[in-house]
């Protein structure tokens, strides 16, 4: 099946629903659908293009580019116009030969390449109103739909692949067809070359809800937008939670549209979800963990959990920090150093398999003969079916034969009054091999001994942090990813 | 799609050697012609709806039913029963 099938379908059963932007003024499906077929006629025209690589901030353009390029059998190849210019070039020379549909404002940030078709955000709306549609999408559901160069921190990124089929296999065993009611809309907000702004179009788009697009985040942005649109859903990264949430308190805004908000993408501190469910009861929260080579989401925790959370037993409490089930159409094993199966409660390494998995990278397959993929998290399950991360497994400190979370410690850390962000990573020890090390972002001048003897009253003394360090902010990517390692180069110098 | 009326599907589960029918006749391949005057039998008419998915567990095949049409679908003879799947919360 290809991904333009899921948006035709929508477009035939919902033709008048408002599909993307304001829901007097923007498209809606049949416009979309007919954008869509119309722009993918144009691509699929250009046989000298291999690719269609976007560089762009959320707009109409991206939905209408991503189905386009779907339906004329074309990888899409979205673009993190964060990146330097010099890096950018250097991603655009591997997509080639390929069209490549730009920003305005990003339009000089590339020079002029052997086998690029550069084309403005405006000159390609243009055309996806005139070009003579595509009638049917070519290819194959196994061609690749989507190719996403993931953040490496060393070397040259690499190009996770997704097929149609991948993506189409998690919208259809995930997204009841039609599902959304008429009023619902959802504030997509991450970035589309992030997994989470390609599988949120695919989604919505199937579930008939329609999408308002927020180009570029800030909290004050996201609520204005939230507000002014009666958003009803939307997901975020945890960094963007806890900004949202002072916005809402210092505003006094606690948006009466908003009926549900999933988060994922990193480690959510439970204090901060908890003060979310204080603050907005009337929301349904979703915990939701997935990877770029899952399609997206492959666990959830629902929003029935998180309610029990607040008022249950101390195991219901906890599972606050899991990340819930895993999907019925996807597996989830724990695997210990040897290969075998963990049993409820040992941490390991958390394999997964499903249609929705592709495990693939350019050049390269991660995934195993026998249809499993490793996801270098490391975690456990609990006897109920809960999936607990502690974290990536490059991120995990060995201390003396100890394997420590720093989530763990962090979590400790930051319910501490005096501590407003936290990071724990693991540095060089000649003594334990790793020593347990945190960076802290404090509301106030602290003694560092007090937020040692807060840890030992709380975990074991081996995850006492021995080296604390205090900083005015902690490093985050722009999809509120924090980067560790950048920490312990930094401490490890 | 449908060789007696409008249903078109995707397969979501192949199956080996599944024959698999609507209205009564075997489904073409989109974009063939229709033959002249087939509409659903009686009896293997009573419709698909769009988005729903219909799974013979004999077979193993699954089909997703991407247009729908007036005919029944089926596999060599035994009729497709409706597939009812969990809803999820959203998380996209």
């Amino acid at each position: 099946m290809n991904i333009a099938l899921l948006l035709q379908m929508a477009a035939y059963e919902m033709a008048d629903r408002a599909a993307i932007g304001p829901a007097d003024a923007g498209l809606d499906f049949a416009a979309f659908g007919a954008r869509a077929a119309a722009a993918a006629g144009w691509i699929a025209r250009r046989d000298d293009a291999a690719n269609v690589a976007y560089l762009g901030l959320n707009s109409p353009a991206f939905p209408i580019a991503l189905f386009a390029a779907g339906m004329a059998g074309k990888p899409f190849v979205p673009l993190n116009y964060r990146l330097p210019d010099t890096e950018l070039t250097r991603l655009v020379e591997r997509a080639a030969p390929c069209i490549l549909i730009a920003d305005p404002e990003f339009l000089a940030r590339v020079p002029a390449l052997p086998g690029v078709t550069v084309l403005s955000r405006d000159a390609f709306l243009m055309l996806a109103t005139t070009e003579a549609p595509l009638p049917e999408a070519a290819g194959d559901e196994s061609d690749i739909a989507l190719l996403l160069f993931t953040s490496g921190t060393t070397g040259e990124p690499k190009a996770a692949i997704l097929r149609h089929s991948n993506l189409t296999a998690y919208v259809v065993q995930t997204v009841e067809f039609a599902g959304a009611g008429d009023d619902e809309a959802l504030l997509v907000s991450v970035p589309p070359y992030h997994i989470a702004g390609v599988s949120a179009v695919l989604t919505s788009a199937y579930g008939g809800r329609r999408i308002v697009q927020l180009p570029a985040f800030s909290p004050e942005d996201w609520v204005s937008l939230a507000e002014r649109e009666a958003v009803t859903h939307a997901m975020v990264v945890p960094t963007m939670l806890g900004r949202i949430l002072d916005v809402l308190e210092s505003r006094g805004e606690r948006l009466p549209a908003l009926r549900h908000l999933s988060y994922g993408g990193g480690r959510m501190p439970v204090s901060v979800i908890e003060r979310a469910l204080a603050l907005l009861p009337h929301v349904d929260f979703v915990n939701a963990y997935g990877l770029t080579e899952t399609s997206s989401t492959i666990a959830i925790l629902g929003p029935d959990d998180h309610r029990l959370a607040l008022s249950g037993s101390v195991a219901e409490r906890r599972r606050l920090g899991s990340v819930g089930k895993p999907l019925p159409s996807v597996r989830i094993e724990i695997r210990g150093a040897d290969g075998a199966v963990q049993p409820p409660g040992i941490a390991g390494d958390i394999f997964v398999r499903g249609e929705q998995v592709s495990g693939e990278y350019v050049g390269r397959k991660a995934i195993g003969e026998d249809g499993w993929l490793r996801t270098n998290d490391c975690g456990w399950l609990d006897e109920a079916g809960y999936l607990y991360i502690d974290g990536r497994l490059d991120d995990v400190i060995v201390r003396g034969g100890e394997n420590i979370s720093p989530g763990e410690v962090e979590d400790v850390l930051r319910a501490h009054p005096m501590v407003r962000d936290v990071a724990v990573f693991g540095l060089p020890s000649d003594e334990w091999g790793e020593s347990v090390a945190a960076a802290v972002v404090p509301a106030d001048t602290i003694d560092p001994q007090l937020l040692r003897d807060w840890v030992r009253q709380r975990l074991r003394s081996t995850k006492v942090p021995e080296h604390i360090q205090f900083r005015a902010a902690l490093p985050y990517n722009e999809t509120g990813k924090l980067l560790r390692r950048v920490l312990k180069a930094e401490l490890s110098r | 799609m449908s060789a007696t009326c409008n249903t078109e599907v995707a397969v979501v589960r192949p199956a080996k050697d599944a024959v698999l029918q609507c209205g009564g006749l075997p489904m073409i391949a989109i974009g063939a012609e229709r033959p002249a005057g087939a509409v659903p039998a009686h009896g293997l008419d009573g419709g698909t709806l769009i988005g729903k998915r219909y799974a013979d567990p004999d077979s193993g095949l699954e089909v997703l039913c991407t247009k729908p049409g007036a005919g029944s679908l089926a596999v060599d003879g035994r009729a497709m029963g409706l597939k009812e799947a969990k809803r999820l919360p959203s998380s996209d």
